[in-house]
This record gives C-alpha cells, structure tokens and sequence, in this order.
C-alpha cells in the first residue's frame, strides 16, 4: 500500500513547490515552505517503515525541528520589514 | 493485523496530505492556504505516524515524541506567520468579510 502514499505525498509536494515559485507575496511562499516541510517529515517517516531502519525516525524528528525554527525565523524577518 | 491497521492509518495521512497540498495551491489568499496547509497536515501527521508506529511497534515510542512535536509546534508556526503577514501589510482577497484582527467588528 505505500505505493499510493508515495504517489499522494509526491503530488501534494508539487502543489505546493508551484506555489513556492508562482507565490505573489513572500508570504505565501514561507506558507507553502511550512506545508512542504510537515509533509516532508511523514515522507520520511514512512521511508523508515518501508526501509525497515529505526535510525530514519530520528532524521525525521531532527528535520522537524529545523523546518520550525525556520518558519518562525523567517516570520520574524517579514514582521520586521515594514 | 497490526500491520493492516497500520497501512490503512498511513493511507489516510496520504489522502490529508494530498488535500493540503491542494489547499496550498488552490486557495485565493495567504490566510487560507495558511489554514488549509496547516490543518490538514497535522491530521495526516498525525495518522501517517501513527500507522507506522502501529505497523511496526518498535518505532511507536520515536513515532509518539514525532507527533507530539508536531502538534506543538505547527500551529504556533502558522499563528507566528499569519500575524506577520498582518502586520507586514499582505491584504485578504476581496472575498473576506471579517477581519477581527483589525479590531474592526465587519462594518
């Protein structure tokens, strides 16, 4: 069955790149970044259940972790710039 | 059976997946692709990792510290965003009819 999810998350990630390149506002890039990020992580997640590596969890949670401090710092940077 | 449970669990964080990535792109404004992203792929965090760590239980205890991660941390990445593009001066579409944030009650 994790064909499918590859095959569904894959196309949720090119939705949301198109909107990463076509966003009008910087905004709605960071937005689509986050989107990306989240999905991204249960990408990885499910690539250690279909590799049978428990060490993959760990990148995952790592990834996470870098992706929202991203989001918040970059988030900072666009409240700051009137 | 754990593992049939599993898969199941892990297709529907697919399809949530799918839906967000969806909302991202079709949605008019900042505001709701923001909403749209961010719910629907908390659900399916929440339902992939879930599955797996159902589907194999030596991964369910990384699997539950993932998801509480997630459900601590993307909201307060969407509320930070949303209220920086506020103040920044990213307008809503012509379609909004609220904005409560601007202290305004709609009139």
């Amino acid at each position: 069955m994790t064909p499918v999810f590859f095959v569904l998350v894959s196309a949720g990630v090119v939705l949301s790149f198109i909107r990463i390149i076509a966003g009008p506002t910087s905004s709605d890039r960071v937005a689509a970044l986050d989107t990306m990020n989240v999905m991204l992580t249960g990408l990885i997640v499910v690539l250690a259940y279909s590799f049978d590596r428990g060490i993959y969890l760990d990148i995952a949670l790592v990834y996470a972790l870098l992706s929202f401090l991203e989001t918040i710092i970059v988030s900072r940077y666009l409240e700051g710039r009137k | 059976m754990n593992g049939i449970i599993g898969e199941i669990l892990i297709l529907i964080g697919a399809f949530f997946y799918f839906l967000g990535g969806l909302g991202v792109f079709r949605m008019p404004d900042v505001y709701n692709r923001l909403q749209a992203g961010t719910k629907a792929t908390t659900l399916g965090t929440f339902s992939t990792v879930l599955g797996v760590g159902i589907a194999k239980p030596e991964f369910l205890l990384k699997a539950v510290v993932i998801v509480t991660f997630i459900a601590l941390t993307n909201p307060v990445g969407s509320s930070v965003l949303a209220r920086a593009s506020h103040l920044s001066g990213v307008k809503p579409c012509d379609c909004t009819v609220v904005d409560e944030y601007r202290g305004g009650d709609g009139e």
